[in-house]
């Protein structure tokens, strides 16, 4: 859906950078993706209101125009006849393990190389950076991946694997890299040769994510690296890390620099799992003792690193936008699912679903759902807008609650039976309901906690004083 | 939930629907502000509440002016010379309506015209007609429980040699004292003819009753909301001739589930207007006004539910759009969107209201912040045509048809 934060406005700098938003947000109906950097979205607000730069309306605008482009043109018509056809043809064969709601909560190893095998197969097909350079390894196209991303979509097939790489750090290396530093990271990123993860978080620099402390150290041609990141969702499979670092302690924001860090196999690289409400892994800490790079490592110029990184959450965000629009595919599952609960589920002398006080309940998800989808439409018609970005700061709120409000729904309404946890073989549907709901906290969580969200909203769109 | 995707995506609002959203909002700031709707219907709390007739203030000019703009002629079709403008313009205009807390008949005028646009009846086109040509009209179709079930009345009907003759009383009856004919809801007792029925249960029928039909009383309510009046019927022996039937016994209960969805859509629509009037008010206050060294909005005990009138404002918006454009294009799924439509603006004015009235503190409690305005007409919309969870009810009942 089309939730764009209003700062990334003031940050989308051309045509081409509005393109990849639309990618972005056409990946959606096969990914949610918001821990994978478990950054706070609140960033945004945060920068936008320090600097006090105005929001753009006209250049809002401009993002709206570009993200409801919808009828395809000849050459997008024929791209998406050819990729219905090869989706059909080759859609890959059922998974060594179930696979998790979301491409970060991959943990086991055979079930990593089903996806990236799949991932480099749709690379092969032309589905995958279709619109990125052909000098990068892209496919040169125009609007392309969008018609890729909803035939992935209606074709429900796996998710792609390289999400951080294909939504953060290879949009951001191709605005702020380098020649060399495009030819050599953005190929093997859209193939999945080389899985990335984000290292921005860390355990002292959360909803103030500029506070963070992890150094870079020059020394002639390098750097040495120490510091803790946190959150950082697919490291325990990642080759590279996009990473922001401290360069100078005396200012803060123009402090920092971002880098493009090798952690696999780097003397001084740690990284542990971080172990969830759920008992389960899905994100890591890593830790930097000594690490050495080299200056090539450095994205763009020292202390730029916050821009960057707007960049960067310009598109983790937009990744939570996919979440919102595919999303709605989810949601409507996830609604069908809790009343398939209810009604299967015994309560009283007939199901939970005929009891009326539950049977509200639900409906009132249902109608939040719908909302949300409906929200997502509007936002699309101008007449029904009178601020643009209105409707989009609002979807990640109405999301992640709405899904954490579902799942509360389903423990509740499973009764006895939800006390049942995964691996108990009379847990309802695998235990999905209270592990969901564990697990919806993340989404509440990361990106710009609700509370986060709410000061955004209720500063950049209502214009109440900043709660600081 | 799952929509057969008939709609347009930008829910059929162009360039017709905007001009006609842009005027009414201008004519309605200009002629019906604040100042203007408090000296009108709150002058003082005696004449509002303590009087032996609750009055029925309203802008008789503004009406004239109104349907000279063609107001009134656009939810009619084009039969009865109507604009026959769409579903979401409709709701446009009732947003407007809400957004001022319009006294007016104009409400209860769109859902009579949506009623006639379903009715097959001779009588239909005629009372239609007069809509057109600005005579206000209310539905007479609750019986006395305030039951909303298009079945129910408490209005009985006796087949006659020149039509029919209505006895009994129609509870709820929107605007009434500003309306020049009622459509009446009337069930048929005893035989009406080939085909019909005989016992008790018979038929129900519409029927166009003027205000000032022999017969007819209108015995005001005293109500909450200054923005309306409201009044039951009293009907006894009231004659209505053959063209003045709107749908004729056995019918009448179809042509008003017919309407179902539109009637709730618009009074929805009417409250998010509403409601953001609500918020945009609170919001102000919250800017300007100063307690512990800080604006109100700076706390986030105070933001946070702002932000939340927002989210709850928005989301009954959009489903309302969602389905006025269901009415226009998907009729087979407008009942179970309107619903969700009218429990979500339900909702919405509910937590509206009470913030609004909570988050101006002190003042907020007071006759002479205008805020009990909107607050007392969201009291009303929020059970009118049914409450938020009769609503969710009767959308699980068509779930369940899945």
């Amino acid at each position: 859906m089309e939730s764009r934060p209003s700062c990334t406005v003031d940050h989308i700098q051309n045509l081409q950078h509005l393109q990849h938003l639309q990618h972005l947000r056409s990946l959606a109906p096969i990914q949610a993706l918001w821990p994978i950097g478990f950054v706070a979205l609140g960033r945004f607000g945060h920068s936008t209101f320090i600097a006090g730069r105005p929001p753009r309306p006209s250049t809002a605008r401009r993002v709206l125009q570009i993200m409801t482009k919808k009828k395809d043109t000849a050459e997008q018509a024929e791209f998406r006849r050819y990729a219905t056809a090869w989706l059909a043809e080759n859609a890959p064969g059922p998974p060594p393990h179930r696979i998790p709601e979301i491409s970060i909560e991959v943990v086991e190893e055979e079930l990593k190389d089903y996806l990236v095998d799949w991932q480099s197969q749709c690379y092969d097909a032309g589905m995958v950076g279709a619109d990125y350079p052909s000098e990068y390894g892209g496919g040169g196209h125009d609007g392309f991946q969008a018609v890729a991303n909803q035939e992935m979509g209606r074709a429900r097939t796996p998710y792609m694997i390289n999400v951080v790489g294909l939504n953060m750090a290879a949009p951001t290396i191709l605005q702020h890299g380098t020649e060399e530093q495009k030819r050599r990271y953005i190929k093997p990123i859209l193939s999945a040769e080389e899985i990335w993860c984000q290292g921005f978080s860390e355990p002292n620099a959360g909803s103030d994510l500029a506070s963070l402390t992890a150094s870079a150290v020059r020394d002639g041609d390098t750097w040495t690296i120490n510091g803790h990141k946190v959150w950082t969702s697919l490291a325990h499979f990642a080759k590279w890390m996009i990473m922001m670092c401290r360069t100078d302690t005396q200012v803060k924001h123009a402090g920092i620099t971002y880098f493009l860090v090798p952690i696999a196999d780097t003397p001084g690289v740690t990284v542990r799992p971080l172990i969830k409400i759920t008992g389960q892994s899905g994100f890591n800490e890593v830790l930097f003792d000594d690490v050495v790079v080299d200056d090539a490592a450095r994205l763009d110029e020292v202390g730029k690193g916050w821009d960057v990184a707007m960049t960067t959450l310009l598109h983790e965000r937009g990744a939570a936008e996919s979440a919102g629009g595919g999303g709605n595919h989810r949601l409507e599952e996830r609604v069908h699912a809790l009343i398939a609960l209810a009604k299967r589920t015994p309560r009283g002398a007939g199901t939970a679903w005929d009891d009326a006080a539950i049977r509200d309940r639900i409906v009132q998800l249902v109608i939040r759902a719908e909302g949300i989808k409906q929200n997502g439409r509007r936002a699309r018609v101008e007449a029904l807008c009178d601020d643009p970005m209105r409707l989009p700061l609002q979807m990640k709120v109405l999301i992640s609650e709405l899904m954490q409000d579902l799942s509360a729904l389903g423990v509740e309404i499973a009764g006895a039976h939800s006390t049942l946890y995964v691996g108990d073989p009379n847990a309802p549907d695998e235990a999905e309901w209270p592990l969901s709901f564990m697990n919806s906290f993340g989404m509440t969580i990361a990106a710009g906690t609700s509370e986060v969200q709410r000061n955004i909203l209720g500063e950049r769109i209502l214009g109440l004083a900043k709660s600081k | 939930m799952s929509s057969a995707n008939r709609q347009p995506k930008d829910f059929g609002f162009g360039e017709e629907e905007t001009m006609l959203r842009d005027s009414a909002r201008r004519l309605l700031s200009d002629a019906a502000g604040v100042e203007t709707l408090r000296r009108t219907v709150a002058p003082d709390h005696t004449a509002a509440y303590e009087s032996e007739t609750q009055p029925a203030p309203w802008d008789e000019a503004l009406w004239r002016k109104m349907v000279g703009l063609g107001w009134t002629a656009v939810a009619a079709t084009e039969d009865a010379g109507g604009a026959a403008m769409k579903m979401v313009a409709v709701a446009a205009l009732a947003e407007e309506a809400g957004r001022a807390a319009l006294p007016s008949p104009l409400i209860a005028t769109l859902l009579a015209t949506r009623v006639l646009g379903k009715a097959a009846g001779a009588g239909a086109i005629a009372a239609a007609e007069r809509i057109v040509a600005g005579t206000a009209t209310s539905l007479a179709i609750t019986d006395k429980r305030g039951s909303w079930e298009p079945g129910d009345t408490s209005v009985a009907a006796r087949a006659t040699d020149y039509g029919y003759e209505l006895d009994g009383s129609a509870y709820f009856v929107q605007d009434a004292r500003k309306a020049g004919q009622f459509i009446v809801s009337a069930r048929v007792k005893g035989d009406v003819g080939g085909g019909g029925i005989s016992d008790g249960a018979g038929g129900l029928g519409l029927f166009r009753v003027d205000a000032t039909q022999p017969g007819l009383e209108i015995i005001p309510d005293q109500i909450v909301d200054l923005t309306r009046d409201q009044a039951h019927l009293e009907l006894g022996g009231v004659e209505v001739a053959a063209d003045c039937v709107i749908a004729a016994p056995g019918e009448g209960e179809q042509v008003l589930a017919a309407a179902t969805a539109d009637m709730l859509t618009i009074v929805a629509a009417d409250m998010c207007g509403a409601a953001e009037w609500q918020l945009q008010t609170t919001v102000e206050y919250a800017r300007v006004r100063t307690q512990f060294d800080r604006p109100l909005g700076f706390f986030q005990a105070v933001k946070h539910p702002l932000v939340n009138m927002m989210i709850d404002i928005d989301r009954a918006r959009s489903l309302v759009y969602n389905a006025a454009c269901a009415c226009d294009s998907e009729p087979e799924q407008a009942e179970r969107y309107a619903r969700m439509a009218k429990a979500a603006a339900s909702d919405a004015a509910a937590f509206c209201s009470s913030r609004s009235v909570q988050l101006h503190g002190g003042i907020g409690f007071t006759w002479e912040c205008d805020v009990h305005l909107w607050f007392k007409r969201q009291l009303h919309n929020q059970v009118y045509l049914g409450d938020a969870a009769y609503q969710r009810a009767k959308l699980a009942d068509l779930i369940d048809r899945d």
